[in-house]
C-alpha cells in the first residue's frame, strides 16, 4: 500500500506537466475497427495475469485477479495503470507494476496496427491453481477470442511450472477455434540446459518465443555496500545452501532477478 | 607461441583417390592438409596447423566400423591433435555416418575437443548431434566455401577455450541442450514478426520445438488396499523442521527420504515446508495437509490400509527440471519396491 501512496504521490505532480513528447494509439471499438480496416486480419492479445495465491498476485482495477473472469479490456487501459502487480516468488517471469503499464507486446502490436493487422482489442485471464478454474478461464478466453471474431493472438504467460498447464489449455482451445497463435513463455530447463523446458506440452503450440532458460548459474559479483539482509540469499528461489562465497560474490539462477526472462518480452534474452 | 594442432578425417572422394569404386580402401594417415584441408589451412591462418589427414573409403568405414574407427583413432593419437576435424560430409549418408562416428569416438577417447559439418537431414545428425558439434551446412560440396567458414570458426574458439555460444550463433546444430543467448530484437517484438508471418502463411522458426512429453499411464487399481503397504511421496517440500538437508525452495537439486516409524501427526513444531511455490502458512501449521501422515495412521489403525511404509520421500516442484524429478523418482522407486511397497500416494500442492 505503501508503494500505491508514492506512486499515486508522484504521478500526480506530473498531471499538469505539458509532455515532450505525445503518441497517440488508436483504440477503436469493434464497429469502428471493421469499418476502417474490413480487409486486415483481426489480431488480439492475450495476456494471462499470475493468480497462484500470497506473493503471486495481480490486480485489476483494484480486485485480486484470481477472483476475476476472463474479460476484454481496451489495450490503453493497461498502459493507464488497470493492472498492477502484487508479485514477489520467483521474481524472474514475473510483471512489475511498470512493466504492465509499458508493457511491450502492447506497444510492439500498436507498431503495425493498421499496416499489417487490425489490433482489435486484448483478453485478460488469470491462472488460478484449481483444474476447475483452469478450465473455466481457459474456455471462456478462448469464447472470447472467437467471439471478437480474432484471426490471430499472442498469448504471454506469467510465471512457470503450474501457469505452464493453463499456457497450454489457452494455445490449444484457442488454436481449436482456428485462431492462429503465437505464445511467449521463458524455460526451466535445469542448470545444465538439458530438461525439458516447460511443464506442459501440446502440437498446437509450434510459434515459441523464448525469454530463456531461468536455471542458468550467474555469479553476482561483491558489493561494496549491501542494503537489507542477506539472511535470504540461500533461501530465495533460486538460490541455494553455501551459494554464498567467502570472497563475497554468490552464485544464483538468473531465476532470482526480477524481470530477468520476461515472458512479456521485455528484453532480448532467449535461448536454443 | 606455438601452434594449434589439428587433425582431419576424409573420405576417398575428398582425397581424390575415387569415386564409389575406391569406396573400400582401408584407413590410410598423410601428413599435412589434403583435399578441403587446403581450405581450412587457408581459413585457420597462421595460428593453426592441420599436422595430418586420416582418409577412409565410405564403404570401409561402414562395414568395418569397429577396426576402421580404432584404427583411426590410433592414427589421430600419434600426431597428438588439439582438436579434431571430420568432413564436412553435406548430405552424403555413409560419409556423414562416418564423420559423426569418429568426431564422437575421438571426443570421447582423446578428451579433445572435435567438429564436424553436415546438412541437416543427413542421417548421421541425430545419431551423433549429442557427441560432438556438427555444423550445419548446405547439402551438396558447392557449399564447401560457407561450411570451412563456419567449421573453422567454430574450432578456433574450442581451440581457444573460449566460451561457445547457442546453436543459432555458433551454426552447429541442436545438441539438445538450452542455451541462453541475447537476441538482436526483444522479445515482444519477435513475437508480432512471428504473428504476422504466421498470419501470412510464411515460413517461420519457433525458439522451443514442444518437447516429446512423457506422459505416464496410472497404475491399475490396488486389488486389496487393506493388505497393501502404502508409501507418501510429495513435491510439496514437506521436510522436519529445519530442513535438515537443504532442500531449496525452487529448482530442488535433491530429495530427502525421511523415518516416520512411530509418528502419527506431523505437527508445527515437529515439520515444515521448504517449498517457495505456494503460500507456506498452511503447511507450516499443519504439514498433514500436503503429507497426510495422521489421516494414514488412523487409517492403518482402523485397518483400511495394510500399512504405512516406514519412510516418505519428498522435494520441492517449484521450478525443479523434469530431468532432476524423473531422476529422483527413478531411484527412491528402486528403493520403494526392494522395501516391498505395494503403492504409492503421491501428493503435489
Amino acid at each position: 500500500m505503501a508503494g500505491l501512496k508514492v506512486a499515486s504521490y508522484i504521478g500526480a505532480l506530473g498531471k499538469d506537466v505539458t509532455p515532450d513528447e505525445v503518441t497517440e494509439y488508436e483504440t477503436l471499438t469493434l464497429k469502428e475497427g471493421m469499418a476502417k480496416y474490413p480487409d486486415l486480419p483481426r489480431v488480439g492479445y492475450v495476456q494471462m495475469l499470475q493468480s497462484q495465491g500470497l506473493l503471486h498476485d495481480t490486480y485489476v482495477y483494484g480486485v485480486d485477479a484470481k477472483k476475476t473472469l476472463s474479460t476484454v479490456i481496451y489495450p490503453t487501459e493497461v498502459m493507464d495503470g488497470a493492472i498492477i502487480s502484487g508479485n514477489c516468488v520467483s521474481a524472474c517471469d514475473k510483471n512489475t507494476t511498470y512493466v504492465h503499464e509499458n508493457n511491450p507486446i502492447v506497444y510492439d502490436l500498436f507498431k503495425r496496427h493498421g499496416i499489417d493487422y487490425n489490433f482489435c482489442a486484448m483478453v485478460i485471464t488469470n491462472e488460478n491453481v484449481y483444474l476447475a478454474d483452469k478450465e473455466r478461464s481457459s474456455n471462456w478466453a478462448a469464447k472470447l477470442c472467437e467471439f471478437l471474431s480474432l484471426d490471430a493472438v499472442i498469448i504471454s504467460e506469467e510465471g512457470f511450472g503450474n501457469p505452464d498447464t493453463d499456457l497450454v489449455m489457452n494455445c490449444k482451445k484457442i488454436s481449436a477455434k482456428g485462431i492462429k497463435t503465437v505464445i511467449v513463455t521463458d524455460e526451466y530447463a535445469g542448470r545444465d540446459g538439458s530438461s525439458q523446458s516447460l511443464a506442459d506440452a501440446h502440437s498446437s503450440c509450434d510459434a515459441v518465443v523464448t525469454a530463456g532458460n531461468a536455471n542458468q548459474v550467474i555469479t553476482l559479483r561483491k558489493m561494496d555496500k549491501v542494503i537489507g539482509t542477506e539472511e535470504y540469499v540461500g533461501i530465495i528461489a533460486g538460490g541455494w545452501a553455501d551459494n554464498k562465497k567467502a570472497d563475497g560474490t554468490i552464485d544464483v539462477e538468473i531465476q532470482v532477478i526480477t524481470g530477468a526472462t520476461s515472458e512479456v518480452g521485455f528484453f532480448n534474452l532467449s535461448a536454443r | 607461441m606455438s601452434k594449434y594442432r589439428v587433425v582431419m578425417y576424409i573420405n576417398q572422394f575428398f582425397a581424390q583417390i575415387g569415386g564409389e569404386e575406391k569406396a573400400d580402401i582401408r584407413p590410410e594417415y598423410r601428413p599435412g592438409p589434403v583435399g578441403p584441408g587446403n581450405a581450412f589451412k587457408m581459413a585457420f591462418g597462421e595460428d593453426v596447423e592441420i599436422v595430418g589427414t586420416c582418409i577412409c573409403g565410405d564403404s570401409y568405414f561402414n562395414e568395418n566400423m569397429d577396426s576402421a574407427k580404432a584404427e583411426v583413432l590410433e592414427m589421430v593419437k600419434k600426431a597428438s591433435p588439439d582438436l579434431f576435424i571430420a568432413g564436412p560430409a553435406f548430405n552424403a549418408g555413409r560419409y556423414g555416418v562416418a564423420c559423426g562416428e569418429m568426431a564422437s569416438f575421438v571426443k570421447a577417447e582423446l578428451g579433445i575437443p572435435t567438429v564436424t559439418g553436415m546438412y541437416v537431414e543427413n542421417p548421421g545428425v541425430d545419431m551423433y548431434k549429442a557427441g560432438t558439434y556438427i555444423v550445419s551446412t548446405r547439402n551438396s560440396a558447392a557449399g564447401m566455401a560457407d561450411a570451412v567458414k563456419k567449421v573453422s570458426a567454430l574450432a578456433l574458439k574450442l581451440l581457444k577455450g573460449e566460451k561457445v555460444g547457442s546453436s543459432v550463433e555458433e551454426n552447429y546444430i541442436n545438441q539438445g541442450i538450452r542455451v541462453n543467448m541475447f537476441e538482436e530484437k526483444r522479445g515482444s517484438e519477435r513475437a508480432v514478426d512471428m504473428l504476422v508471418k504466421k498470419l501470412a502463411g510464411e515460413a517461420f522458426t519457433t525458439e522451443y520445438p514442444m518437447p516429446d512429453f512423457d506422459r505416464v499411464e496410472p497404475n491399475k487399481a490396488v486389488k486389496d488396499i487393506t493388505k497393501a503397504k502404502v508409501a507418501l511421496v510429495t513435491s510439496g517440500g514437506i521436510v522436519p523442521f529445519g530442513n535438515p538437508d537443504h532442500i531449496e525452495s525452487s529448482s530442488a537439486s535433491h530429495y530427502g527420504k525421511y523415518d516416520i516409524e512411530g509418528v502419527t501427526d506431523l505437527t508445527a513444531e515437529t515439520y515444515q515446508t521448504a517449498h517457495g511455490g505456494y503460500d507456506p502458512v498452511y503447511a507450516n501449521q499443519d504439514a498433514d495437509r500436503v503429507l497426510p501422515v495422521d489421516i494414514m495412521r488412523e487409517m492403518e489403525k482402523e485397518g483400511k490400509i495394510g500399512s504405512l511404509h516406514r519412510y516418505f520421500y519428498t522435494t520441492v516442484g517449484n521450478g525443479t527440471s523434469v530431468k532432476n524429478a524423473k531422476a529422483f523418482a527413478a531411484e527412491y522407486a528402486q528403493e520403494l519396491k526392494a522395501d516391498g511397497v505395494d503403492c504409492v500416494i503421491l501428493t503435489s500442492t
